[in-house]
């Protein structure tokens, strides 16, 4: 079922709406101009994933010789980071970095006249 | 436009910090006491956490040694940032532990707490933590004060401890009967321990006494004798709590290898001390419960120590069977509950005796915690075993 979730206004660039809808909550997320929708239940143990953290990836460089050369971040791949225990998730995949099994529930998010609306 | 339904729902917080309020930050924990009808259990959480630094003015007060107590309060007073850390060895890693500002709860919990008739505010956050997960009885610890066995000076150890048992005892456990602990031994002093056991062991709320792990204590000398011989006969098991030490970090350069080494290699070495020595012989009736190690190193233990013993008996003359079978006779709390392989952590359920021997622990507020429904969830597990692990098992062990 689509659901009115929020005004286009609502979601500014780089922010969110969390909302309960149906029988369960829902986050919405601009970035980059992009809208995602997810599920505020983590895989792993059912926390509020969508409450957490919109922070880059964090990578690490390596020289020619395959030393490590530090952290650093990488600012076109936005992870959301579960405030529970921390799982982190590819904000535009809504996947674990490590395992893309372990993947956020998506609902098909749609703008239409200045209205957000979400597949739930 | 296609139809659709106008949503009328609750806005939730954008983004949990360290100032949202407990019950926001376990709001799905509460869904779980539904899904798995968790009201239906006796659930006992044995080992989850308050932050005694907050309190700590007041501990300080409670020091007995009046020149040790003056320095503390002193210290608190004129050093900057040492009003919450006087006298006590805080390590610096212990900040590392919330990933950078990932898991906020962990660095810390700054909600809004009416104060309740001049209750400690842990007591509430205390409390609002049980009541989101569902928890009937909670063994709460302290935080920092679980490193206190590695504080360079032994005298002003034995000083806080002494303290911050006697704050504990009157201010926390004395206030809340749903609130029990086991209380921290000396244990560089075994007349300090013994002192303490026959002080504090039938204070309201006090169900044992334990060692916090890190530390270099052989724990096989024979001037602890006498304090085994306490604790078994008046019945109450003996904790060995873990925690990090950055000193293995001389080797390691990330906090997640020396936390995923550190709080269980000490614990291996006790419990290699224990049986080694023979201690569930010469104490049949003593109880130890093994605190916040997680799971995934028992079956290690069992295997390396019967693989060893099996070769050379004669070093542990007092065995009379495998260190194995004197493991499945000890207690575990169950967190960091290791769950990425379903089968291994079946096996390891079975090898240890879950159904009898294991304790279900939240660890809250740490950034590794676990709700009740982690244990409910498991798909191997009969209904008596959730039963017993998520509280019976406790009320068994804790005669709560
Ligand atoms: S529940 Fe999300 S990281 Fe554990």
């Amino acid at each position: 079922m689509k659901h009115l979730i929020a005004k286009s206004g609502d979601i500014a660039e780089g922010g969110r709406i969390v909302r309960d809808v149906a029988a369960t909550t829902v986050g919405v997320f601009r970035v980059a101009g992009q809208l995602y929708a997810y599920e505020n239940t983590c895989p792993h143990q059912g926390g509020p994933v969508c409450q957490g953290l919109l922070i880059p990836r964090v990578e690490e460089k390596l020289n020619a010789a395959r030393g490590a050369e530090g952290f650093r971040f990488d600012e076109t791949d936005p992870r959301l980071v579960c405030p529970w225990h921390g799982f982190e998730f590819s904000l535009t995949t809504g996947c674990h970095p490590g395992s893309a099994e372990i993947r956020l529930t998506a609902f098909e998010v749609t703008e239409e006249g200045g209205m957000v609306y979400v597949g739930v | 436009m296609s139809e659709f339904e106008f949503s009328s729902g609750d806005y939730r917080e954008p983004q949990i910090t360290i100032h949202s309020d407990t019950r926001e930050i376990l709001a799905n924990a509460r869904r779980d006491i539904d899904r798995y009808k968790l009201h239906d259990y006796f659930i006992v959480d044995a080992d989850s956490h308050h932050v005694e630094l907050d309190s700590w003015s007041e501990i300080l007060e409670y020091i007995e040694d009046p020149v040790l107590r003056r320095s503390g309060k002193s210290m608190a007073e004129i050093w900057p940032n040492a009003k919450n850390l006087a006298l006590s060895n805080h390590p610096p890693g212990l900040t590392m532990q919330d990933v950078g500002g990932r898991i906020p709860h962990q660095a810390q919990l700054a909600e809004r707490v009416e104060s309740v008739a001049g209750e400690p505010r842990d007591l509430t956050l205390v409390r609002r933590a049980m009541e989101s997960m569902g928890i009937a009885m909670q063994i709460v610890f302290p935080q920092p004060m679980l490193e206190i066995g590695l504080h360079p000076n032994p005298d002003i150890e034995n000083q806080l401890i002494w303290a911050y048992n006697r704050w504990f005892t009157e201010r926390i456990l004395a206030q809340e009967p749903r609130v029990k602990s086991m209380l921290a031994l000396p244990f560089n002093s075994p007349e300090g321990c013994l002192k303490t056991i026959r002080e504090f062991g039938e204070k309201p709320g006090v169900v044992g006494f334990l060692i916090t792990s890190q530390r270099q204590a052989p724990l096989f000398k024979n001037e602890y004798m006498p304090v085994y011989r306490e604790l078994e006969e008046r019945g109450l098991p003996f904790g060995f709590h873990a925690g990090p030490d950055y000193s293995v970090g001389k080797q390691m350069n990330r906090f997640l290898s020396v936390h995923a080494m550190s709080f269980v290699t000490c614990n291996m070495v006790h419990l290699t001390n224990w049986i080694i020595n023979g201690l569930p012989e010469r104490f049949p009736k003593l109880k130890t419960v093994w605190i916040e190690s997680g799971l995934a190193w028992l079956p290690f233990m069992m295997q390396r120590l019967d693989h060893e013993y099996l070769m050379r008996q004669s070093e542990a003359p007092l065995l009379k069977r495998l260190p194995s079978e004197y493991m499945q006779e000890m207690f575990y709390t169950s967190q960091p509950m290791e769950a990425t392989n379903m089968k291994l952590l079946e096996s390891t359920m079975e090898a240890i005796h879950a159904e009898t021997q294991l304790l279900y622990a939240s660890d809250w507020p740490h950034w590794d915690f676990d709700v009740p429904g982690k244990i409910a969830g498991l798909p191997f597990l009969s209904e008596t075993a959730k039963r017993n692990i998520l509280g019976e098992n406790a009320r068994r062990v804790f005669r709560l």
